[in-house]
C-alpha cells in the first residue's frame, strides 16, 4: 500500500500493545532467528499486529514492532509499505480484494466488480459507511484456473459471476461465513464439466463423484 | 590480487575492488549515480552497466568485484546501448525542469544525459508526481526529480548515524522520505544536498539565489568550531552565497556540519561596518581617527597593569599576535584567549592538542570521552568516531551526562571523580583502556572550564600515562576545543604573562576597578556585566554582546573577508582566504591593531601581511608549515589538586547558536527552533549560546 502522505489523514490510535497470546507468538517468532538477527521476524510480527488491530496496521503498532526488534522505525515502515498485504489505513470487516488481471478479466471480473459496486454502493478503494466492506482491486491472486476470484480477508471465493458475488455479499452481511473455494462447488481446479479421466475412481468426500 | 582487462588495458587490483573502481584507476570514466566511495554499495541505478565477456548480459560495475581474467568493455556497442536504455528509463519520470532547478549546471543527471542519453524521449504517458517532503529548514525537496539512488538514505544511516530516511512503497509508488514527516536530526544532514546526484535535494536557504557559473570560488577553512573543516566559499560580488565542503581526508573527508554550511547568512546581518564611539551613554558613528584618538586619550598615562586584553573564539592568529605585542609594548601582561575559563596549561603543547589527530581515530581501539559532547563540539570528530565504530572492535565510554552520539557508549558516570579510579585500576573500564593496543581519551571543555579544571587535566594526564596512551608511535591524549581561535592563541602565548591576570582575574579586576581598560578582540562569550566601569574597546565583526557593552567599537573582518591563519584542535595551521571584502569601513583585524599602535606611539614592526607572517614564523616556527598536524613532545601539565565530584556540564547548550556569526544567522535560528525539541541540551553553561 502506498504511504499515507498522499491521502486523507488516518486517525491513528495513541498506543498499541500485543495481547498476551500474541506476545507469546511474537516471542516464538523472534526465537527462530539467531541473536542479532531478530529483525528477520519483522514480517510475522507485523502480520500478528495487523490481525490484532482488525486487519490494518496503525503506526503505533509498527513502532512497537520496531522497538521489539531493535530496528529503526523507518526500516519497519519500509517493510510495511512495500508489501500490499499490509493495510496502513482502517478497512472494513470484510476486506475484498478483487482480481482484475487478464485471466480473471477474460472470465468476467468486470461483472464481479459491477456486482460489488451495485450491491455495496461504493467504488474501488472505498469502505461502506457501516464499516463492513472495503473494495480493492488487486493484481493476480494466483488462482487463475478458478477465475474470477475475490479474496475476502484470508479466504478465496472462486468461479464467481455477478449473481454469485451478490449472494456472497448477502451471506457475509448476514454474518455467515460461506465455505471458501469454488462457489460452483467444483473440486479444486478440476474441469467444470466434471472429471475427464479416472471416471471409475470414487473419491471420498468428492461432491462430483456421487 | 585479481588481474583483469578493461578496454584492452590490464590492471591488477587488491581483492574486493569493484570493476568500477578498477576502471577509475585506469582513468576510464564509468557513469554512475548511486555509487559513492564512502557509502555502502547499492547497485540500483544501473547506470554503470558495462559489458563483460562471457557474461550473458551487461553487469553493474559498481557492485561487481573484480575477478581474475575478467575482460571488460566499457565503450562497446553493448555497453553504450545498455547505458542509453538505463538513461531513458531514468528520465521517464524525471521532470524536464532544468531551467528552474537549482541543481542545474552542477547536476550529474544533466551532465550524463548530455553525454550518454538519447536526444528525445519516447515515453508518452504521464510522468508520476510525488509529494514534496519537509526535511526541516535546510534541505529543500523536489521529489519528482528523485531517481531513487538512495545515497541520502545510506548517508543518514551510515555516516550521520540517524536511521530516519527510507524508501517507502514499491515500484512506481516508491518514495524517499521519513514516512512520518520530520526534520532530520543530524548535525550533518545537509551533506545529502551534495550527495544527491539530481535536484531532488537542494539547499533551502540558497534556493533560486545563483547559478554555479556565476560564483567565485575561494578555498578556505571553517572557523565556527575548532575542527577546521576545509570549505569552499562561493561568492558573487560583495556577498558570500554558499559554503561547500572541500575534500580533506585528514579532517572532514568530504562532509561539513550544518552550521559550517549555513551560518553564512549571519555574515550579512548585525555587522559592524563602521567605527563607533560611546558619547553620553550611546554608541554613535565615528571615524577611524576619532576612535583611535579616543582610545589614545583614555590609555594615556595608564599603567600597563591596569590594561587587559581578551581574545574571542573567532580571532585569527595574526590579530592575536599583533594585540599581544601591542599589550606588551603597553606594559600589560593581562591577556587571555580562554574566554570560558578553561584551565588549559599553555606550557606543554601535547597538553592542549588533539594529539591522536582526527584521522588517527581510525587506528584507535578504545576511547574515553571526558566531559565532551563531540557531536556538538566537533561534529566531524564525532563522524570519525562513528566511522571507527562501524569498522568494529572499538569500545567507547563516556564520563558526563548521557548523550546520543550515534554509536553505543558505555556510561561510566557523571563527574570527574571516576578518573582516579580508572587510573588507579579500581574501575573495570580501566582494564579496557590498559589492554587496548591504541587507547585514546578526549577531554572536552566541559571538563576543563570549571574551578577544578587544572586538577582534572592533571588526572587525565596521569590516566593517559598509566594506560600507556602516550608512546613513541601513538599519542592517545586529546583535547577537543570548541573555539577556532583557541589553539592559535595558545601557540603564540596569548595567555597571562608573568604576574598577569587570566580571564577570570581580568573580569574580577574590572569589577573591582583595578583594571581600567579592556581590549576585546571579538570576545563575546564573557559575562559583559562583569566588565564593571572599565573602558571597553571592542574589535570584531558582529554587534554581539561585546559590542553592546563597548565604549569604542572597531569594525573588523569576518573569516570570509580576510587572509589569516587559524590552528585547529589538532594543532594544524590552516589558512583562511578572503572571498569578499569586509563591509563598509571594516578592515582586516591585524591592520586595525597596526594602525592603532601607531596612534598610541607604539608602532608595531610590520606593514604588510607578509612581514607579519615572517615575524610570526620567526617567533613561532611551527607556523611555517601549513596543513600539517604536529607531533608535540609529551611533558608535565595540569596541577595536582582536589577534584570536586560535581557532574560535568557540556559547554555547548545549542549547537546552532555558538558564536556571533551563527547567532546572527536566521537559518541557524530556524534550526535552533526546530531542533530544540529534538535534542534538548543536557546542561548549559554560560560560555556558549
Amino acid at each position: 500500500m502506498s504511504g499515507e502522505t498522499n491521502e486523507t489523514p488516518v486517525l491513528q490510535p495513541e498506543s498499541f500493545a500485543f495481547t498476551p497470546e500474541n506476545l507469546a507468538k511474537a516471542k516464538a517468532h523472534i526465537a527462530k532467528y539467531p541473536p542479532g538477527r531478530q529483525a528477520s521476524a519483522v514480517l510475522p510480527l507485523l502480520d500478528l499486529a495487523q490481525r490484532q488491530c482488525g486487519n490494518w496496521l496503525p503506526r503505533a503498532a509498527m513502532d512497537v514492532v520496531a522497538e521489539m526488534l531493535e530496528m529503526a522505525p523507518i526500516r519497519v515502515y519500509e517493510v510495511a509499505t512495500f508489501y500490499s498485504m499490509f493495510n496502513l489505513r482502517p478497512v472494513g470487516r470484510h476486506y475484498f480484494q478483487i482480481c482484475t488481471t487478464t485471466p480473471c478479466w477474460l472470465r468476467g471480473s468486470d461483472e464481479v466488480v459491477a456486482a460489488c459496486r451495485k450491491k455495496l454502493g461504493i467504488e474501488i478503494g472505498e469502505t461502506t459507511a457501516d464499516g463492513q466492506f472495503t473494495l480493492t482491486e488487486v493484481e493476480c491472486l494466483g488462482a487463475c484456473v478458478n477465475a474470477p476470484i475475490i479474496q475476502v480477508n484470508d479466504d478465496f471465493y472462486e468461479d464467481l459471476d455477478g449473481p454469485a458475488t451478490e449472494a456472497l455479499i448477502d451471506e457475509l452481511a448476514r454474518g455467515e461465513v460461506p465455505p471458501p473455494g469454488s462457489v460452483i462447488k467444483r473440486q479444486g481446479s478440476a474441469p467444470v464439466t466434471g472429471p475427464t479421466t479416472l471416471h471409475g475412481v470414487k473419491l471420498a468426500g468428492d461432491p462430483n463423484a456421487a | 590480487m585479481p588481474k583483469l582487462t578493461i578496454d584492452g588495458q590490464e590492471i591488477e587490483v587488491p581483492p574486493g575492488t569493484t570493476v568500477l573502481q578498477a576502471a577509475q584507476r585506469l582513468g576510464i570514466e564509468v557513469p554512475h549515480f548511486c555509487f559513492h566511495e564512502r557509502l555502502a554499495i547499492a547497485g540500483n541505478c544501473r547506470m554503470c552497466l558495462v559489458e563483460q565477456e562471457k557474461a550473458p548480459k551487461p553487469i553493474a560495475s559498481c557492485a561487481m568485484p573484480a575477478a581474475d581474467n575478467m575482460v571488460i568493455h566499457t565503450k562497446s556497442e553493448k555497453a553504450k546501448k545498455a547505458r542509453k536504455g538505463v538513461m531513458e528509463f531514468l528520465l521517464i519520470n524525471h521532470p524536464l525542469d532544468c531551467p528552474i532547478c537549482d541543481q542545474g549546471g552542477e547536476c550529474d543527471l544533466q551532465d550524463q544525459a548530455m553525454a550518454y542519453g538519447f536526444d528525445r524521449g519516447r515515453f508518452e504517458e504521464n510522468k508520476r508526481a510525488v509529494k514534496d517532503k519537509n526535511f526541516g529548514p535546510l534541505v529543500k525537496t523536489s521529489m519528482n526529480r528523485c531517481i531513487h539512488c538512495t545515497r541520502c538514505i545510506r548517508f543518514a544511516t551510515e555516516i550521520a548515524g540517524v536511521e530516519e530516511l527510507g524508501a517507502t512503497g514499491r515500484g512506481e509508488a516508491m518514495e524517499i522520505g521519513t514516512y512520518i514527516e520530520k526534520a532530520l536530526t543530524s548535525e550533518l544532514s545537509a551533506n545529502i544536498i551534495d550527495l544527491c546526484p539530481v535536484g531532488a535535494l537542494t539547499s533551502k536557504p540558497y534556493a533560486f539565489i545563483a547559478r554555479p557559473w556565476e560564483l567565485r570560488k575561494t578555498e578556505s577553512v571553517d572557523v565556527l568550531d575548532a575542527v577546521g573543516s576545509n570549505i569552499r566559499v562561493d561568492s558573487r560580488g560583495p556577498q558570500v552565497l554558499r559554503i561547500l565542503p572541500r575534500l580533506n581526508e585528514a579532517i572532514n573527508e568530504e562532509w561539513i556540519s550544518d552550521k559550517t554550511r549555513f551560518a553564512l547568512d549571519g555574515l550579512t546581518r548585525r555587522r559592524l561596518d563602521r567605527p563607533y564611539l560611546r558619547r553620553d551613554g550611546r554608541l554613535v558613528e565615528a571615524s577611524w581617527g576619532e576612535t583611535f584618538a579616543a582610545i589614545a586619550e583614555r590609555l594615556q598615562g595608564l599603567a600597563g597593569a591596569k590594561i587587559a586584553a581578551l581574545a574571542g573564539d573567532l580571532a585569527d592568529v595574526e590579530a592575536m599576535l599583533a594585540l599581544k605585542e601591542l599589550m606588551a609594548s603597553l606594559g600589560s601582561a593581562n591577556l587571555d584567549c580562554r574566554q570560558d575559563g578553561a584551565k588549559i596549561d599553555p606550557g606543554c603543547r601535547a597538553g592542549y592538542l588533539f594529539n591522536t589527530t582526527i584521522a588517527g581515530i581510525e587506528e584507535a581501539d578504545a576511547c574515553l570521552l571526558i566531559g565532551t559532547n563531540p557531536r556538538w563540539e566537533g561534529a566531524l570528530v564525532n563522524a570519525r568516531l562513528r566511522k571507527r565504530y562501524l569498522q568494529g572492535k572499538f569500545k567507547v565510554a563516556a564520563i558526563g551526562p548521557r548523550l546520543d552520539l550515534t554509536f553505543p557508549v558505555v556510561q561510566l558516570g557523571l563527574g570527574p571523580e571516576i578518573l582516579d579510579d580508572l587510573a588507579g585500576g579500581n574501575h573495570s573500564w580501566g582494564e579496557v583502556l590498559k589492554t587496548a593496543k591504541k587507547p585514546m581519551l578526549i577531554l572536552g571543555m566541559g571538563a576543563l572550564a570549571r574551578p577544578d579544571g587544572a586538577a582534572i587535566l592533571e588526572a587525565a594526564r596521569r590516566l593517559a600515562e598509566s594506560c600507556n596512551m602516550v608512546r613513541e608511535d601513538w599519542n592517545g591524549f586529546n583535547l577537543l576545543h570548541t573555539a577556532a581561535a583557541r589553539v592559535g592563541g595558545l601557540e603564540i602565548g596569548f595567555v597571562p604573562g608573568a604576574g598577569g591576570r587570566d580571564c577570570d582575574a581580568i573580569l574580577a579586576g574590572c569589577e573591582s576597578g583595578v583594571i581600567e581598560a579592556v581590549y576585546l578582540l571579538g570576545a563575546d562569550e564573557i559575562d559583559t556585566k562583569r566588565l564593571g566601569r572599565a573602558f571597553v574597546i571592542y574589535q570584531g565583526h558582529h554587534g554581539d554582546a561585546g559590542a553592546h557593552r563597548a565604549d569604542v567599537v572597531l569594525p573588523g573582518a569576518a573569516y570570509t573577508e580576510k587572509d589569516a591563519l587559524y590552528v585547529n584542535t589538532e594543532g594544524r595551521v590552516q589558512a583562511v582566504r578572503r572571498a569578499v571584502y569586509p563591509p563598509g569601513d571594516a578592515r582586516e583585524d591585524w591592520t586595525i591593531l597596526r594602525a592603532l599602535s601607531e596612534v598610541l606611539g607604539k608602532k608595531l614592526p610590520y606593514d604588510s601581511l607578509t612581514q607579519l607572517r615572517g615575524h610570526l614564523v620567526a617567533a613561532y616556527p611551527q607556523f611555517a608549515q601549513l596543513d600539517e598536524a604536529p607531533r608535540a613532545a609529551w611533558g608535565s601539565f595540569g596541577t595536582k589538586g582536589a577534584i570536586e565530584p560535581v557532574p560535568f556540564a557540556y559547554p555547548i547548550g545549542d549547537f546552532y547558536l555558538t558564536d556571533p556569526i551563527s547567532r546572527a544567522s536566521p537559518t541557524m535560528a530556524a534550526c535552533s527552533e526546530v531542533y530544540r525539541a529534538a535534542h534538548r541540551p543536557a546542561a548549559k553553561t554560560g560560555t556558549h549560546g
